[in-house]
């Protein structure tokens, strides 16, 4: 469903004065004056009058029965004033497979599993009390390996579940038995890529209150408040409209907040039985075990071309440990498959995948969504491909490289792509041919210390994702009769900027400086309908919902000003807050007067206007063809890295970065966004590790899982690739995820090329890195 | 039964405070969950993250590390006060500027980490400002902005030949 006129977001809006643009521009955030002086209230930092507070008592076995739980001893603690076990609730599972209650009665899974909760005066009373209370368990064999939890007569996780299979997808286009026949080169490995996890700074939180008219208040981080209205109203079995999701600002989210998880209907129901409102706040080392990770995948590829270097075939299958519990970490294969069969020019691919339940943690989404493990693979085999085939690797991508106007065979239509832009800038800003050629003439010189340079490109979406009925965002602009403007926008603002964003392109259409526009973006009850954050959508969805109100109320204002100035619409124009003549400027009569105008005439009439987007992307039919995505982004990375051969420590000297933006909106959020995203990145390739050992998280503190700090990050240069996107907002696309997915391919090709050693597992800790330089004789 | 407690005083932000504070509450929470300054962050617990950054008789240093106890009689400066000095104004404006703030969680245990800084070391080169800024985690950023925002007051600060009287108003 679009709104009611087809064409308002098509192209930006006419303007007659010169450098008045909002767009292009360095635009601080709206709300970076309130964080930046500690005056923004988080979750962690609101307390409401008669709030308790929640402990979840969690299972110290892996995989056992739960033969009884004993809560005596706990509920005589003073304080306490409510216990529940999984007896108390209902028994409805949570997530993609619907196999995770809240709370669990027959038996545990994982270390993390929920199996009772305290509400009580304070929080140190509720540790104390779900320390109390007892619980007996008769253990089960564990399977702690994902191969082994497909093995004939393993153990089962969930009865309903055989061969302990819990999602498994398959993708093929042309045939690759005869793509392998027409391949002068192939190429195949194995790789493998670890647990990790988002540490979001501001640890899980919510607070719930039933108010006195028995609707339903969440105080929440989610990043999907419409989708969690649903979800949570069939878990309590109540009307969703019943329910109103406000979002205090969230520290921090990169996908973590996009499903539901046990701690949120459990201080729900918390706060159901104790009649009084109930907030629940994880510890960090609550963060580190009981949250979602990124899927760790075991991922083998083979791949071919012809000696002229044309990509012939390509034959993947993953193996994803799925953990416990189904959460989106099982469907990440979804944008695995866009990377494997349509980053490049592909005639003939087959992908498999399967998701096994084992007893470790299980995966959630994270920012790039499965890409980064996906990219890891096939940019790795890009270069193994060009230097079998006596190429340079960029001369093999940009001969493989597809253009604007192509549909791969997958279906993506790629209506603007700048991947070959993307490929020339970021080698010519790094010279990436000269210092790649000069580190591989230079690997057996016997010096200690190492150079090279490694390059990976990415496919993502980048014009929302069609994953759910709609993908669409709603906005309501509100005008008052002083001028000011009021944006109701259904998109979440997680830290990433949409606030800003939203509130310049409304600017950009009504002539107006941003002091003008307050957002609203946090509450169910008067927020607009929108499918969430998350697929890199919310400028590209909700930047068009806005443009598209904006330009209904640019129209009525315009049409009210002719009329009272009795002059032709097409006259007059909007600009810095005044009414203005095209033709010479002049000011026609001031943007408040105006709507005080029509406010109080005869006629009366407020200015607010609505619009609900939806991109024409389509819905993929069952093979997982089709264009998922109304615009597609793309990015091309070069990063040189020294290589210390006698520890094995890599550091990041250098990301240059050419990213297809489509247009650039907000400079300073976009350059934020991507340097953000690469630091990620580099903690995914280099530093970050969630150790999980049979089971067991050995690193939950931030003492042991070791993120980037100012020191270590690279010299960052970032391109912009103006492809302006047809149907983009000004011609943008997605960015928020593109960043962070194609460093550890580039990395891996990077010590490639320093060491002429090809590692094939993540994450490069000098451990791992000495070890494969030791084994292959190159340290 | 009540936790032993003991009365303390110390100087809040400019203040004189007293407060009775149980002898195992942490300054961090002393500071949020008694005397409602929620500007101060809990993030880790155990000094990894510096999101709970205060000055201790100008001194940095994490908050959560701090028994309550341990305040008494010296003065605390928490970005509450930082916020409310004119003189930090230049400072918290540098951070929207450089758009050094995305979720703005470990944000004010930056600004007061480098407001400290700024006040010690006002001609600082890059590779300073970043190893000041080593023990507080940002998800977001990837710190280049942050460290942008701090450089451009290292330079506004030379600019305005203020080094001399730096320490005061940084």
């Amino acid at each position: 469903m679009r709104g009611p006129d087809p064409e308002p977001v098509a192209g930006p809006a006419p303007r007659t004065i010169e450098g008045a643009s909002l767009i292009g521009q360095r635009i601080s955030k709206l709300d970076a004056p309130d964080k930046a002086s500690g005056r923004a209230r988080y979750i962690h930092d609101l307390n409401l009058p008669g709030q308790l507070h929640a402990k979840i008592r969690r299972s110290d076995r892996l995989h056992a029965r739960i033969v009884s739980i004993d809560t005596s001893r706990a509920a005589a603690l003073p304080g306490v004033h409510v216990i529940l076990t999984a007896q108390d609730i209902p028994q409805r599972g949570l997530g993609v497979n619907k196999d995770n209650p809240a709370l669990k009665g027959e038996k545990v899974r994982s270390l993390r599993d929920e199996i009772a909760a305290v509400a009580a005066e304070t929080p140190e009373i509720a540790a104390a009390a779900a320390r109390l209370i007892e619980v007996q368990y008769e253990d089960l064999p564990a399977i702690t390996d994902a191969a082994a939890a497909r093995a004939p007569g393993a153990p089962l996780l969930h009865d309903n579940k055989p061969g302990n299979l819990a999602l498994t997808f398959d993708y093929e286009h042309g045939d690759v038995a005869l793509g392998e026949r027409e391949s002068d080169f192939v190429v195949e490995d194995t790789f493998r890529l670890h647990y990790v996890t988002h540490c979001c700074m501001g640890v899980s939180g919510m607070i719930a209150e039933f108010q006195p008219n028995g609707r339903l208040l969440l105080y929440s981080n989610t990043q999907v408040p419409f989708l969690h209205k649903r979800e949570f109203a069939e878990i309590l079995e109540m009307d969703p409209g019943d329910i109103r999701i406000i979002q205090p600002p969230i520290g921090g989210g990169f996908g973590s907040k996009l499903d539901i998880y046990p701690f949120e209907p459990i201080c729900v129901f918390l706060a159901r039985a104790a009649r009084r409102p109930v907030k629940l706040v994880y510890t960090r080392e609550e963060e580190f075990i009981a949250s979602p990770t990124r899927q760790p995948v075991i991922l083998t590829l083979r791949s071919g071309c012809r000696k002229d270097g044309t990509l012939t075939f390509r034959t993947c299958t993953t193996l994803h440990d799925n953990g416990a519990y189904t959460s989106w970490g099982a469907t990440t294969p979804f944008v695995m498959m866009q990377t494997i069969s349509s980053l490049y020019r592909l005639p003939h691919c087959r992908y498999h995948t399967d998701a096994v339940y084992t007893n470790n943690p299980y995966a959630g989404s994270f920012r790039g969504y499965g890409n980064l493990q996906a990219t890891f693979a096939v940019e790795q085999h890009m270069d193994r491909l060009a230097e079998a085939a006596g190429m340079d690797p960029l001369s093999f991508r940009l001969k493989n490289a597809q253009d604007p106007g192509e549909t791969s065979l997958a279906g993506l239509h790629f209506r603007t792509c700048g991947l070959k832009d993307c490929l020339r800038t970021a080698a010519e800003r790094s010279e990436f041919p000269v210092r790649h050629r000069r580190a591989a003439a230079a690997r057996n010189d016997g010096s200690r210390v190492k150079r090279g340079v490694g390059m990976a490109s990415m496919l993502h979406v980048g014009g929302g994702a069609k994953i759910y009925p709609s993908d669409g965002c709603g906005t309501i602009l509100k005008l008052d009769d002083f001028g000011r403007v009021t944006v109701m926008t259904g998109a979440s603002e997680i830290g990433q900027g949409s606030e800003t964003v939203i509130a310049q392109l409304v600017c950009e259409e009504l002539g107006l400086p941003m002091s003008a526009v307050t957002v609203v973006n946090n509450d169910t009850d008067i927020t607009p309908w929108d499918v969430g954050v998350h697929a890199s959508r919310t400028t590209f969805i909700a930047g068009n919902a806005a443009i598209g109100a904006a330009r209904l109320a640019r129209e009525k204002i315009l049409r009210a000003a002719a009329r009272l100035a009795k002059s032709d619409v097409d006259s007059l124009d909007l600009h810095a807050g005044n009414i203005i003549r095209k033709n010479d400027g002049e000011i026609v009569m001031p943007f408040a007067k105006l709507l005080r105008a029509l406010h109080f005439s005869e006629q009366a009439d407020l200015v607010m206007t609505s619009f609900y987007y939806e991109p024409p992307s389509k819905h993929q039919d069952k093979t997982f063809k089709g264009d998922v995505s109304a615009a597609y982004a793309w990015a091309t990375q070069v990063i040189e890295v020294e290589v210390d051969t006698d520890t094995g420590m890599v550091r990041l000297l250098k990301v240059t970065a050419a990213h297809d933006v489509g247009r650039v909106l907000n400079r300073l959020g976009i350059e934020g966004q991507i340097e953000g995203g690469i630091v990620m990145g580099q903690g995914y390739a280099v530093t970050e590790d969630l150790v999980i050992e049979n089971g067991v998280c050995r690193n939950p503190a931030f003492r042991d899982y070791k993120l980037v700090t100012a020191p270590e990050i690279p010299e960052m240069d970032i391109s912009f690739i103006e492809t302006m996107d047809g149907e983009g907002p000004q011609g943008a696309k997605g960015v928020g995820e593109a960043p962070a997915i194609c460093v550890a391919a580039a990395v891996a090709n990077a010590i490639y090329n320093a060491t002429g050693v090809r590692i094939c597992a993540l994450p490069y800790t000098p451990e791992r890195v000495y070890r494969a330089l030791h084994a292959a004789g190159a340290g | 039964m009540k936790p032993p407690a003991r009365e303390i005083t110390f100087t809040l932000n400019g203040r004189p405070r007293s407060v009775e504070v149980p002898l195992t509450l942490s300054a961090l929470e002393l500071l949020r969950d008694v005397l409602g300054l929620t500007g101060t962050k809990y993030a880790c617990g155990e000094g990894e993250c510096g999101a709970c950054t205060i000055l201790v008789d100008d001194r940095s240093l994490c908050s959560c590390l701090l028994f309550a106890v341990d305040l008494d009689g010296r003065a605390v400066t928490t970005i509450e006060g930082i916020a409310a000095d004119d003189a930090s104004e230049p400072l918290i404006q540098a951070f929207v500027n450089a758009g050094a703030v995305q979720c703005g969680f470990c944000t004010p245990g930056l600004v007061v980490q480098a407001r400290h800084f700024l006040a010690h070391h006002a001609n600082a080169d890059r590779a300073a400002i970043k190893r000041a800024l080593e023990g507080n985690l940002c998800r977001c950023t990837g710190y280049q902005k942050i460290i942008d925002a701090v450089a451009e007051r290292v330079a506004a600060l030379h600019e305005r030949g203020e080094e001399k009287d730096a320490r005061s108003r940084s």
